[in-house]
């Protein structure tokens, strides 16, 4: 008897939850921005999860796609931050308000 | 009870603990450190999942690469830095915690009305080697795949141009001055 895919989905859901959270309580943005890491991998195992279920490599194939997209994210991202500490020497996302009416 | 259960039971409380211990960690190394963790236990998982090349994949790109690139910039950033926990909106600590509960609570239910805990598993018809991966990715979804070359390349040059310094542009008649200023040193040294 193998583990239910349920299990799966649920951890999924938990470790999505988590990184909603981080997103939303934490103020620097490389922890915000490994937050959302967090969801993006919590997507990949309920893809793969159902690819299971499904008997069906497609969704595989999918979370194959999402990995790639997720690296080529990461590397702006983190150059965007870079830049953004350059001008601030802040990486709190609090400090970044120059739009405020 | 089957080694795969056994496996389950021993990883996803781990990947659950470290993803909260990122949460409530101060030092954003510490917390990239945990989050290292996590993607370890889900590489894990997918190999429960039927999907070896994807386990590879996970702990390639994600536990190697991604999470070296994140240490490579907390340690360009200053690392001894101390987050500020003020509260700059009232209530954002507790809508926040509320929200991230309610998202937990709404996929469960999800779960439970879409597929239900029922220990029936189909067997499993799926094998996730580089092999099996290789003839969609090369076939079926070759354009795509073809694409996100062309996005990684353009997500490199994109990481270049935002994180170059700007050097400041020189005049040719600044460079002739500071060559004249130079050759007058040079002189002054032989002499």
């Amino acid at each position: 008897m193998r583990t239910p895919i349920a299990f799966f989905l649920v951890l999924s859901g938990i470790l999505f939850s988590v990184g909603t959270a981080g997103v939303l309580l934490r103020k620097n943005a490389l922890v915000i921005f490994m937050s959302v890491e967090l969801q993006l991998n919590a997507a990949n195992l309920a893809l793969v999860a159902f690819a299971r279920m499904h008997g069906d490599l497609q969704g595989q194939v999918l979370a194959f796609f999402s990995m790639i997209v997720a690296a080529a994210e990461v590397v702006v991202g983190l150059a965007i931050i870079v830049s953004v500490y350059r001008r601030r020497f802040s990486v709190n996302v609090d400090d970044a308000r120059e739009l405020r009416g | 009870m089957p080694l795969d259960n056994v496996v389950f039971w021993v990883f996803a409380p781990i990947a659950v603990a470290s993803a909260i211990g990122m949460l409530f960690m101060r030092n954003a190394v510490h917390a990239a450190l945990f989050l290292i963790v996590d993607f370890m236990c889900i590489s894990v998982m997918y190999l429960l999942l039927d999907a070896p090349f994807l386990f590879a994949v996970q702990i390639i790109v994600y536990a190697g690469a991604i999470m070296v690139l994140f240490l490579f910039v907390i340690m360009l950033l200053g690392v001894d830095r101390h987050e500020d926990l003020r509260e700059r909106l009232r209530g954002q600590r507790i809508a926040g915690l509320a929200l991230a509960a309610g998202a937990a609570l709404e996929i469960g239910l999800a779960v439970r009305a879409g597929i239900g805990f029922s220990r029936h598993v189909p067997p499993s018809a799926l094998s996730g080697t580089a092999e099996a991966l290789a003839k969609p990715l090369f076939t079926t979804y070759f354009f795509p795949f073809e694409v996100t070359s062309v996005l990684l390349i353009v997500a490199a040059i994109a990481a270049m141009v935002l994180a170059q310094r700007k050097a400041k542009a020189v005049t040719l008649a600044e460079a002739n001055a500071r060559n004249a200023e130079r050759d007058a040193r040079l002189r002054d040294a032989t002499k």
